[in-house]
């Protein structure tokens, strides 16, 4: 069962195959019996999916089910979920339960859809091996000595690991394309204003966006259906019809050009990568679809660029975080600033403190236009690169990440080097393009994910991209070696 | 050595909108602590700030009422700073594009001479919440039901030249939010604070001295004191060749004198930047000019029009129009009089003198305009005496024209107030009083014609005496006519 796709399980329930209880419970049997082995989970909502379930299947007998109707999922710890614990992994919220849902979570309650629980990441979403949580890291289920990335590693690991078939996650600087990459999943990041931020736990405001992980692209279709629309709630959410994102999946490339940043495949990238993914391209060349070398000048500068912005937006985001009203707070503060103090250098880890102090410099009186105003500039210079690329292709094609999947460890004590994990990926956080990471490779039986950037709103290309490249290999179908 | 006062003032105005700035909260005052705070004002994980656009427009309404340039786009900045009352650790504010640009207003300096004073800026933010530091056990407790009520900050040029034209100054602004409605002034509860920036120069030095920022002064009294004793303060130490630390600092108004705040405050860094959760806010001229049809006769232009319509004095003209509801009170009961100036001495004298003296402002007012109108027709009509009027008034005010269907009339009646004014009644009246009084009249005749008239008291006692309700004027020409028919 669990190695059905949710396309799968949704059909599967409306023909009666099983019930949404029987599922459920199979999912639930998964969880409790390999998750100590992943750490995928932060927290397992049984009775709260055996409730859903049971309603679902109550929906389906009544003749008001819908393709959603019981099929179970879970969240990434980071979207707000009414009545229960929202961590993002942090001790800081570890004693936190949302007493509201985030509109992600909202739109997959009001489809009908179960929760099974909350996926691990890293703290507040701030890593690219989620090493950083604070319930422990999670484990790559291709192998027990290598990150899954992250900072969504545990819905990367649990759809991996075959815990869910499809999980929401969120993606600030590469934190859905990398995670899937290193897990051998799909997920895309859509257009920044696409999905609505509301009760997502901001890390970077203007970098932020949710999207989906899955197998499959059509799985990630069918969950970017009920996570993507305008809402009110959200100021930066846009204004903008939502196509159904299956409509176009079987369309074919041919015709399509892509485009090959001529900057991603440099001689700094590592030839065997470089290899894996060219490989995967030839199977769009094959498919008809031309193949174009681009520019994107400014490269160069995505790295540092972020590296002000998100921290000093994060600084500000985590203020709230002062335990006066919620979260962490220390024992016996002698006075207010005593408490805002030590609840914070307690409830936030190493990677969080960093970046805070990263961002508070960036903004400070003095530093502000050297930093975080040049950063902005840069911003439009790197946004300026794409748009005008896409004046001349339909999508872009590049690694995921420099390699697939590194071991523990190996970068944690180097922030420098784990902050270029997100080469590849940074710049569709900053132009605000969707992007998404499809399985297309192994190396040293590790996966490696092809990385597909397209044009504003573009999403539906995207998937119907993966969609075709998924129809002709079969590196989405592979089984992490072991897996029970 | 003779110095030169250089004062600026930032007035807080709280927006009366129904919700607040970035949350649906109510804004209304004095709901029990916490009741008026929702996830968004809690500073939840998670939540996000949506523009209420009514602020907006009030915002827009005010730029345009001080004649302002109006920020076409304006962008909301973050202040951060850690407090407990501000649950995001950050203030959503308006730092390099606020919403409203150079302006200007005239402030009344009394006997109808006026100032102008330029406006820097104003700008949008939302209010913190509360400390309450009594009855938590030596802890202190947290309120959030301010927290996020939308304010306006104004901001004056450097232009106030005295504590008199300062308070002039917060008057005026008073009255133009009152005006147009986007705030209710109420000083006493916290509606409009004003920080008062205060410096020294020696006269004719064209470079500001340092200045001071005395902050959240309450009233207009006490941004007069604030000021003044500030100013002491700072020519003593000048005069001594000390120099002015620039820092904020605390009015004591039981001391009478301005205390400095932990320099700590004075030294923070607030690391403004653009709020990432909120986008600009761009407004087109269609949307300034639908705002401009919604302004009201501002204070500038009733005063103005009650010295040219209603022949008023220009400080009559400006004391009324200060305020509007005691203008449309005036004005409402000016034309049932169908006497402006009689009504202006009404409401800025006998009137202003019973709202003092009850504490109650016009809007509490037991008497209604028309009410008022009413009485004053009757004075102007001779039916009853000035002295009449007051009787009425203030009957009215006692609540005993309660459940009357027409209590002017009514009152009049009852308390007898209404004047004969019948020639020929009165005449009867007089003929009697003088036959009555043999010895008072041989008296009268006795006395010199240049003294006479003073003479004449006796008999008006006495007519009114003998018929109460004679109008005096009429008694005197009927007494003086039959007086000199008899020598």
């Amino acid at each position: 069962m669990h190695n059905k796709t949710l396309a799968q399980i949704s059909q599967d329930l409306q023909a009666g195959e099983y019930s949404s209880v029987e599922v459920t419970k199979h999912f639930l049997d998964r969880i409790k019996n390999l998750d100590g082995q992943y750490n995928s989970f932060i927290t397992v909502t049984d009775e709260l999916a055996l409730t859903q379930a049971k309603a679902a299947d109550e929906l389906r007998a009544a003749g008001n089910a819908n393709e959603w109707t019981g099929v179970p999922m879970a969240h990434k710890d980071i979207f707000c979920t009414d009545g229960v614990r929202t961590s993002c992994a942090s001790k800081m919220l570890d004693k936190f339960i949302a007493p509201y849902d985030s509109t992600v979570a909202d739109n997959f309650n009001k489809v009908g859809a179960v929760s099974l629980g909350k996926t691990n990441m890293d703290e507040f979403a701030m890593g690219s091996s989620s090493e950083s949580s604070f319930y422990g890291a999670v484990k790559n289920p291709w192998s027990e000595e290598h990150v899954p990335g992250g900072s969504s590693g545990g819905s990367a690991a649990a759809v991996a690991a075959r815990l869910a078939p499809g999980i929401t996650a969120t993606d600030t600087g590469g934190s859905i394309r990398q995670p899937a990459s290193f897990c051998g999943v799909t997920g895309i990041k859509p257009t920044y204003g696409r999905v609505s931020r509301f009760g997502m736990i901001s890390y970077a405001s203007s970098l932020d966006q949710g999207g989906p992980i899955a197998r499959t692209a059509e799985d990630a279709a069918m969950m970017l259906n009920v996570m993507a629309g305008f809402d009110k709630k959200d100021s930066t959410s846009i204004e903008r019809d939502v196509p159904d994102y299956r409509a176009d999946l079987n369309k074919s490339v041919k015709g399509m050009t892509i485009g090959l940043p001529k900057e991603y495949f440099s001689s700094d990238l590592d030839p065997v990568m470089a290899q894996t993914i060219q490989d995967a391209i030839k199977e769009y060349e094959k498919m008809g679809a031309t193949l174009k070398e681009i520019s994107l000048p400014n490269t160069n500068l995505c790295v540092p660029a972020y590296y002000v912005i998100a921290p000093s937006e994060c600084s500000a985001n985590l203020s709230r975080m002062d335990g006066v009203r919620f979260g962490h707070r220390c024992e016996d503060p002698k006075d207010i600033e005593d408490l805002f103090k030590r609840s914070r250098s307690e409830g936030f880890g190493d990677e969080v403190q960093r970046r805070i102090m990263l961002g508070s410099y960036a903004l400070s009186a003095g530093f502000y236009d050297a930093y975080y105003k040049k950063a902005q500039q840069v911003r439009r210079l790197i946004k300026n690169d794409f748009v005008a690329a896409f004046n001349d292709v339909d999508v872009i094609m590049s690694p995921v990440a420099p390699s697939p999947a590194f071991k523990f460890g190996e970068k944690s004590k180097d922030p420098v080097s784990m902050y270029l994990e997100d080469i590849y990926t940074l710049s569709t956080n900053l132009a605000g393009l969707p992007g998404m990471s499809i399985p297309a490779g192994m190396i040293n039986d590790l996966p490696v994910g092809l990385q597909l950037i397209g044009n504003y709103f573009d999403e539906s290309r995207l998937l119907n991209c993966a969609h075709q490249f998924q129809n002709a290999t079969d590196w989405h179908t592979k089984t992490p070696t072991g897996l029970k | 050595m003779e110095w030169e006062v250089v004062i600026g003032l930032e007035i807080h105005a709280q927006l009366a909108t129904k919700s607040k700035i970035f949350s649906g909260s109510s804004t209304e005052y004095g709901a029990d602590a916490n009741t008026q705070a929702n996830i968004y004002d809690l500073g939840l994980p998670g939540v996000l700030p949506v523009f209420n656009e009514e602020a907006l427009r009030m915002a827009v309404k005010f730029g345009l009422a001080i004649d302002a340039e109006i920020g076409m786009k304006s962008v909301f900045d973050r202040k951060n700073y850690f407090y407990p009352d501000s649950p995001k650790g950050y203030q959503i504010t308006q730092l390099h594009e606020p919403i409203v640009g150079m302006g200007h207003i005239d402030i009344d300096l009394g006997e109808g001479k006026s100032r102008r004073i330029n406006v820097t800026r104003a700008h949008l933010e939302e209010d913190a919440g509360k400390s309450v530091h009594e009855g938590f056990d030596g802890q202190s407790g947290i309120d959030l039901n301010r927290c996020g009520t939308p304010l306006i900050e104004i901001v004056s040029e450097p232009e106030l030249r005295s504590s008199k034209e300062a308070s002039a100054y917060f008057r005026k602004m008073q009255s133009i939010v009152t005006y147009l409605g986007i705030c209710d002034g109420d000083l006493s509860q916290g509606s409009m604070r004003c920080d008062c920036n205060v410096s020294l120069r020696p006269k004719g030095q064209e470079e500001f001295g340092t200045r001071t920022e005395i902050k959240n002064v309450n009233s207009f009294k006490n941004v007069e004191r604030a000021i003044e004793v500030e100013i002491e303060r700072q020519m003593d130490i000048l005069e001594d060749g000390g120099s002015i630390k620039q820092e904020t600092r605390l009015f004591d108004a039981d001391k009478n004198e301005t205390r400095s705040m932990r320099s700590k405050e004075v030294e923070n860094d607030y690391r403004y930047f653009p709020d990432p959760d909120l986008l600009p806010v761009i407004i087109d001229e269609e949307y300034v000019e639908a705002v401009r049809s919604t302004l009201p006769e501002l204070p500038e232009q009733k005063k103005a029009r009650f010295e040219a319509e209603h022949g008023l004095s220009a400080y009559n003209a400006s004391v009324l129009a200060a305020n509007r509801e005691m203008a449309d009170y005036f004005e409402v009961a000016a034309e049932i009089a169908g006497d402006y100036k009689m009504a202006a001495n009404w409401v800025m004298g006998d009137l202003s003198a019973a709202l003092n003296k009850n504490e109650i402002s016009i809007s509490e007012i037991p008497v209604s305009a028309e009410q008022l109108g009413a009485i004053l027709k009757n004075v102007k009509g001779s039916d009853i005496s000035n002295d009449g009027a007051k009787e009425v008034f203030s009957a009215i005010w006692q609540g005993k024209g309660a459940g009357l269907e027409n209590p002017v009339d009514q009152l009049i009646d009852q308390l007898g107030l209404k004047q004969v004014s019948d020639t020929s009644a009165i005449e009867e009246v007089v003929a009697q009083v003088l036959a009555d009084n043999p010895k008072l009249v041989e008296g009268y005749l006795n006395t010199p014609e240049d003294k006479r008239a003073k003479a004449i008291g006796p008999f008006i006692g006495a007519t009114r005496k003998a018929a109460k309700g004679v109008n005096p004027q009429v008694v005197m020409e009927v007494l003086k006519q039959k007086l000199s028919e008899l020598g």
